[in-house]
């Protein structure tokens, strides 16, 4: 089964989802980036959805228990790329996507990580940092 | 009014979720709807979808384009022999904005569309229809 | 002329056959022409039914023996007649409804730009009374204006706005909601007392939306946000 590739960018880690998942690719992706959290002590998750031109309660969902996931790991989670028309619907769904930040690109996305660890004070001695 | 074109789709696996989103999106590009109508039908056809195979134990989806006095339009139909929805009022009730209780979706798929329609007895499958029309 | 092939093809007077869409065909273009150079419809219509005089002339001359048969004729040729007749108006008016469809549209667009005031702070100055399916396509620009210009920070000025009603309302907040999914903040600036006493009789909540006096002291807030002030020289 085709997996969605994460990239790890400095602390980050990246996942561009580019192709139209269906719900056993979204939970396997949720699996890795969990995974990956821990064995990269990634201290922020990138999500770029700029690829997609559907967001339905599922991938909603999805990205909440990330968003979710990565906080108790200590990391933090921004979507970025949201289409409009993606975004439009959301809101006519009703769909609030809660305690997930967002950010209009990648570059952002980054800023915003990086001031989010500056703010809960990336501490240099959590016993994690060993090498 | 009159149904110009229709096809069936079987949603028995996830994979099938994916495939009718297809294809409803080839259907509304070629009615010619703007982008948001068209992300509201598939965002809305995902959710029924996803709800006849998870909850339904599988079923269909009929695509038909309607043609009535001026307008043109598309109407999704979802069948399924699942066991039935007990409280369709509540069902629909549980939007999203109460943290998605049932999941059900269909509060959501029913304010994505212009009409919406929904037959369904304990025991005797479910059956949904929402329509769209080309503005 | 066409009327003879169109005649020769069908049997009945019904004009909208097959066999007369040639000739209907040929006449919309007749009456958009001359619609473009300002002939009223009723010059058209009657132009088409003049074609009357000098065909019942030659039925007359045709059937001169046959006082029944010269009728039907007649009867016929009026019925085509007028038939093609109203097809001319009726092409007229859906020409003109197309001109203003287009007219509309062009002002739409013309009367809602979005401005680039710094980088990354757009505003969106609305002038002039909002209807419903304006204000979704004005809103829905100006998403699209987010994502192209890459401005994470939006002022929609209502200034120039002299009512808003519910519906209105509630596309407002739907596009400050949708932007803010998209990661980019709005701040709703220039409502007037009016407007502000309406939107509470209205009920509607503005919740957590940034609102400011005028388009001046939004601006001010954006660039503070943005960690940006102006100095003097």
């Amino acid at each position: 089964m085709d997996r969605i590739p994460l990239l790890k960018i400095g602390d980050f880690l990246l996942v561009t989802v580019q192709v139209d998942m269906h719900d056993r690719l979204a939970v396997a992706l949720q699996d890795d980036l969990t995974e990956r959290i821990v064995s990269t002590r990634a201290r922020g998750v990138l999500i770029d959805i700029s690829a997609l031109d559907i967001v339905d309660s599922f991938i909603g969902r999805m990205l909440g228990n990330i968003a979710g996931m990565a906080r108790i790991l200590d990391a933090e989670t921004v979507v970025v790329g949201m289409q409009p028309s993606v975004a439009i619907t959301l809101v006519e769904l009703g769909l609030s996507l809660p305690g997930i930040r967002t950010a209009l690109n990648i570059d952002r996305g980054m800023e915003l990580l990086k001031a989010a660890r500056e703010e809960t004070g990336a501490s240099a001695s959590d016993g994690r940092e060993a090498d | 009014m009159t149904v110009e074109k229709q096809t069936e789709l079987p949603l028995k696996a996830q994979e099938d979720v994916v495939s009718a989103r297809q294809l409803v999106r080839s259907w509304a590009v070629e009615l010619g709807l703007n982008l948001v109508d068209q992300t509201k039908i598939i965002t809305a056809a995902s959710e029924l979808a996803r709800n006849a195979v998870i909850y339904g134990g599988g079923g269909l989806v009929r695509l038909e384009i309607l043609l009535d006095t001026g307008k043109r339009g598309m109407r999704l139909t979802f069948e399924d022999r699942g066991p039935g929805i007990l409280d369709i009022e509540r069902a629909m009730s549980d939007g999203y904005t109460t943290g998605n209780g049932l999941g059900l979706g269909l509060g959501g798929a029913k304010r994505l569309s212009h009409e919406f329609f929904i037959e369904s007895k304990p025991g005797a499958g479910t059956r949904i229809s929402i329509v769209r029309w080309k503005s | 002329m066409g009327l003879r092939d169109a005649l020769s093809t069908s049997d009945s007077a019904d004009t909208t056959q097959p066999g007369w869409a040639r000739l209907r065909e040929m006449l919309a273009e007749f009456s958009k022409q001359r619609a473009a150079l300002g002939f009223t419809p009723t010059e058209t219509a009657t132009f088409v039914m003049s074609f009357k005089e000098p065909l019942f002339e030659r039925l007359r001359r045709e059937y001169a023996d046959d006082p029944a048969a010269l009728a039907e004729s007649t009867w016929e040729a009026t019925e085509i007649l007028d038939q093609l007749g109203l097809y001319t108006v009726e092409i007229y008016t859906k020409t003109r409804e197309s001109v203003i469809l287009r007219q509309q549209q062009e002002l739409l667009e013309l009367s809602t730009p979005v401005v680039e005031l710094w980088t990354g702070i757009l505003a969106l100055p609305l002038i002039g009374t909002l209807d419903s399916s304006r204000t979704q396509v004005v809103m829905q620009n100006l998403l699209e204006a987010i994502v192209a210009r890459e401005a994470d920070l939006a002022i929609i000025d209502i200034t120039g706005v002299p009512t808003v009603d519910t519906l209105v309302a509630q596309h407002l907040l739907k596009t400050v909601a949708a932007a803010r999914l998209m990661g980019a903040d709005c701040i709703i600036s220039g409502i007037r007392p009016q407007i502000a006493q309406t939107i509470i009789h209205l009920g509607v909540d503005l919740g957590a939306v940034i609102t400011k006096a005028t388009l001046a002291d939004a601006f001010r807030l954006a660039l503070k946000k943005k960690n940006l002030s102006i100095g003097a020289r």
